[in-house]
């Protein structure tokens, strides 16, 4: 056992867990955050992406002892209150969910997408950057209308502050 | 329509909860004193097991129990069942080998339950399985369908000789044989309709709850029929009688059929929670997936179609045979069959059909409905013929189809479906002029010069959907009736609860069945509640699957509506003192019409629950329900077009346009309807370039990770140009024909027909991988 202690949505936190422990089961099973899915267990479906130091992460594909000392971000820590990110703005208005089950970790990679690439998104960038996150319900194809719709709406946010 | 009303593009209600990290699915949840499941599962495809050592694990730090298939038996726990009964030509009814929940003597797949590991984590449970000592002695295995019905192969079942389920039979052989004997031209194919893994983003997952006191379970399961799995797991598997089982199907993370069927490992779950009396929890993860999720498809079909001197075809023959895997899954029996071989006519007029279905046993995960469930594989196989067709006959493939098209309506084909609208040729000309199919030419020549091999490939599909008249599948062998139940209940105050029979995992239903309600009285879509998925709440249901949610679970709840406003009219005609005939609803308010005396529904629900001043003899309250049972399927149809480019270098393909024009009849929420096209067309195009869940000689799957199986990724697939076109269904009040698998239907055979004719060679199999393709290109 050991203890992990880190900052999860802006809440430090410290947990003890057995050492073979993974974030996402941290996540999941010791903070309740649920909102982090497990699709697949070898790091290809991409339903447990979460932000770590601000960089999108697989957390079924890591140690939770190796987010000790990190800032982790997941779903649940993305709104603002009631105000929602613009990426999750986006996903709702441009029908990019049916189950929702894929959702949460395409909305975290999706803002890794737009922060490392600003305003230079075209389709065939978000579909290449989409690459190691799966969904089986959209086609993709609205999930691709979001990501470019909120590159926009974030640009204006960004440049609002 | 209202701008929440039948016919808007609704943002979806249960969205916030999904794009928040809120929403439940069955893992998310956590009961006390909560126990976790791991399964022992078989390496071998198939093999006798000659003993279970749990010696070991049973000493083991936080382990429950073990529990083997045998103490399963002795406490006569049932098998699972099929639950559509055919039968052969013969007159024998199908070959059934029994199907335990967990083996207690032989296995006949790869990752077959043998044993159960209870214990205080999934960790420790884990941990504790691999200490389990199981002695199996190999036995041969077979996993090839040609090779499971030779002599001497492997035998699965003693029940099952040779293999074979059943040899069933369906249309007029003589009159097929005399089309045949008088044709101008005869075309042949052979098609293999590949496996697939069905691969919903959530695992399944299962959590029983055992109450000893009132000798009750609580399941939590991830069901597409929640209501459908208490009544199996009441009535064949003596799990418990069904009030005293409450099934509750939470968020679902996709479905596509496999979520449809009774798996063992909830049964496990139940019947082991009983044992340890605590709750127990198992979650599969996505390698138990691809062992035990029932697959897809997996056909192997000759057909032959007959032509007259004026390409008019004359007759049709087909002999497919279907892989169901091991053991019969729940609805399996009904895929190559009823709902294979009675969409054989296509959009076409087709005089004569003759075709045979024979199933096989083999040493595979067990096959049964995946998104489509047969129409797939009638749909690819009518339209790689038809475009063989039009190789052979030198005619262009679009006009072969128009001259073939059925125009008028109702049309009864001769393998029993009766379509009833329908206008294929509108559809057609909605995809080619979006696709400018005229301009093709001059862009295959453009491309030959960049040296890219472009192709265009058309697929006109049609589906029978909303199942179904309960009195027609039960005279063809279905078990259960197929109409759905519904429930409104007004509340004092004027809010709305719909209580459905449907299931919604990921299809919309909480956003687009409030639509039919805002639509009817005119009050916002918040002021309205679905719920569903819960059999203490909702009384019976059928669920959802075959694209019946709208037709006929949103019809249930018109009728339900229809009862309700009926009473509301004589409440508000009582306080309004008017004729019950003069009372319209509009706005959210009952007016006597020409005047402007109203009444809110608030206030009529209110004067219904304190029933202080109703109308002499009336009950109190406002709640009313339906069952509705369809008069006949719905035909959806459409055209797909696709336009590609092969690289003859790599045999890699890309797309240029995939277009696809459709007829849903009524829209209610276009913006969900195009997103159920888009995710269909993506199932559809990963069949015909990316799937394939593959076994190796032995049984063993090869394809077993999201590492070997390939899923379309965003990357894989293009963006859609789709469009609609309108012919109201007769055979609900709606209009309504569906629309969650159509993509899924027509998809495959517009990118193979596409395929072939850029590469100018007609025999490919999918997926059409680039090895596969290229090796086409190069073939002698």
């Amino acid at each position: 056992m050991s203890t992990v202690k880190l900052t999860v949505n802006g809440k430090a936190v410290a947990v003890d867990v057995e050492d073979r422990t993974l974030l996402v089961q941290l996540l999941r099973d010791h903070l309740n955050l649920t909102g982090t899915h497990v699709g697949c267990d070898t790091s290809q479906c991409g339903a447990c992406v979460v932000h770590m130091d601000g960089r999108a992460v697989k957390s079924c594909t890591m140690l939770a002892g190796q987010a000790d000392g990190a800032s982790i971000t997941t779903i649940e820590g993305i709104a603002k209150g009631d105000e929602l990110h613009p990426m999750q703005a986006a996903f709702r208005d441009n029908h990019g969910l049916q189950c929702g089950f894929c959702t949460p970790g395409m909305i975290m990679s999706a803002i890794d997408i737009v922060h490392r690439h600003g305003g230079q998104l075209d389709e065939a960038t978000v579909r290449h950057e989409l690459e190691g996150n799966i969904c089986r319900c959209t086609g993709y194809h609205n999930i691709v209308k979001a990501v470019l719709d909120a590159a926009g709406r974030m640009k204006v946010a960004q440049a609002a502050e | 329509m209202g701008v929440e009303g039948i016919g808007a593009r609704v943002v979806r209600k249960e969205d916030k909860r999904f794009i928040t990290g809120k929403g439940r699915y069955v893992d998310d949840i956590k009961l006390m004193g909560m126990t976790h499941a791991y399964f022992i599962r078989s390496p071998h495809a198939h093999a006798k097991v000659k003993g279970i050592d749990s010696s070991a694990a049973l000493k083991m730090p936080g382990v429950v129990a073990v529990l083997t298939g045998k103490q399963l038996v002795d406490d006569k726990v049932g098998n699972l069942i099929c639950g559509w009964a055919i039968t052969s030509k013969d007159g024998s009814p199908m070959k059934m080998g029994a199907w335990p929940a967990m083996a207690p003597e032989t296995v006949r797949f790869v990752g077959q339950a043998v044993a159960v590991v209870i214990a205080e984590s999934k960790n420790l449970a884990r941990d504790a399985a691999e200490a389990v000592v199981v002695d199996y002695e190999e036995l041969p295995a077979v996993a090839d369908m040609h090779a499971a019905i030779k002599a001497g192969a492997p035998q699965l079942h003693p029940e099952a000789p040779g293999n074979q389920v059943y040899d069933w039979v369906i249309g007029d052989e003589s009159a097929t044989d005399a089309a045949f004997a008088k044709a101008a031209n005869v075309v042949k194919l052979d098609v293999t309709n590949n496996r697939l893994a069905p691969n919903a983003m959530e695992p399944r997952a299962a959590i029983a709850d055992y109450d000893a006191a009132e000798e009750h379970f609580t399941l939590y399961t991830t069901s597409q029929n929640p209501h459908v799995a208490r009544l199996v797991l009441s009535a064949f598997y003596n799990i418990a009688p069904e009030h005293k089982l409450r099934v509750i199907a939470p968020d679902v993370g996709g479905g596509f059929g496999s979520k449809i069927f009774i798996y063992p490992e909830e049964m496990v779950a139940l019947w082991a929670s009983k044992k340890v009396e605590r709750p127990v929890k198992w979650t599969g993860d996505r390698t138990e997936a691809f062992l035990t999720d029932a697959h897809g498809r997996d056909h192997i079909t000759h057909a032959e179609m007959a032509f007259d001197t004026n390409n008019k075809i004359i007759g049709l023959k087909v002999k497919t045979y279907a892989n169901f895997g091991a053991y019969m899954s729940l609805f399996s029996s009904s895929v190559p069959t009823y709902l294979y071989a009675t969409l054989l006519s296509g959009q076409y007029n087709i005089p004569a059909i003759h075709a045979e279905v024979i199933g096989v046993y083999t040493n595979t995960t067990p096959v049964d409905a995946y998104r489509g469930a047969g129409r797939p594989e009638a749909s690819y196989l009518i339209e790689r013929l038809m475009e063989t067709a039009a190789r052979q006959l030198n005619v262009d493939p679009a006009e072969l189809r128009r001259t073939n098209f059925i125009t008028q309506f109702p049309h009864q084909t001769p393998v029993i479906m009766a379509y009833d609208t329908g206008d294929f040729n509108a559809s057609l000309d909605a995809a080619m002029k979006a696709i400018d199919y005229a301009g093709f030419a001059a862009r295959k020549a453009q491309a030959k010069s960049q040296g890219k091999l472009r192709g265009i490939g058309v697929s006109c599909y049609i589906e029978a959907c909303g199942i179904a008249p309960s009195k027609a599948v039960g005279s063809l062998g279905a078990g259960v009736g197929l109409w759905e139940s519904a429930e409104v209940r007004v509340n004092p105050v004027g809010t709305i609860e719909i209580l459905t029979g449907s299931h919604s995992h990921g299809q919309g239903h909480e956003t687009t069945f409030c639509q039919l309600v805002a639509d009817r009285l005119g009050i916002p879509i918040s002021q309205v509640s679905i719920v569903h998925g819960d059999t203490d709440k909702v009384q019976f249901g059928m669920g959802t699957y075959g694209s019946r949610s709208a037709a006929v679970g949103l019809t249930a709840i018109l009728k339900a509506m229809e009862k309700m406003e009926s009473k509301a009219k004589k409440i508000a005609a009582h306080a309004l003192e008017a004729s019950e005939a003069d009372i319209v609803i509009e706005n959210g308010e009952f007016k006597v019409t020409g005047t402007d005396k109203a009444i809110a529904l608030p206030m009529v629900a209110l004067a219904a629950y304190t029933a202080h001043n109703l109308p002499d003899g009336m009950e109190p309250g406002l709640k009313e329900s339906a069952f509705y049972d369809p008069t006949n399927f719905t035909f959806p149809a459409g055209a797909y077009i696709c336009e590609l480019e092969v690289d003859p270098g790599t045999g890699k393909t890309s797309f240029i346009n995939f277009v696809a024009a459709d007829d849903f009849g009524r829209l209610i929420n276009p913006m969900i309807v195009e997103g159920q096209v888009h995710g269909g067309l993506v199932q559809g195009i990963g069949q015909a370039l990316l799937e394939h869940a593959i076994y190796d000689a032995n049984g063993q799957p090869v394809t077993a990770s999201f590492m070997d199986y390939a899923m379309p990724r965003a990357d894989d697939v293009p963006s859609f140009n789709l469009s609609h076109t309108t012919t109201l269904c007769p055979g609900n009040p709606l209009g309504i024909k569906g629309c969650g698998e159509a993509g899924a239907i027509g998809a495959s055979a517009a990118v193979i027909n596409a395929i072939t004719d850029a590469i100018g060679k007609n025999n490919l199999e999918m997926p059409a991988t680039p090895d596969r393709v290229w090796r086409t290109i190069h073939a002698a």
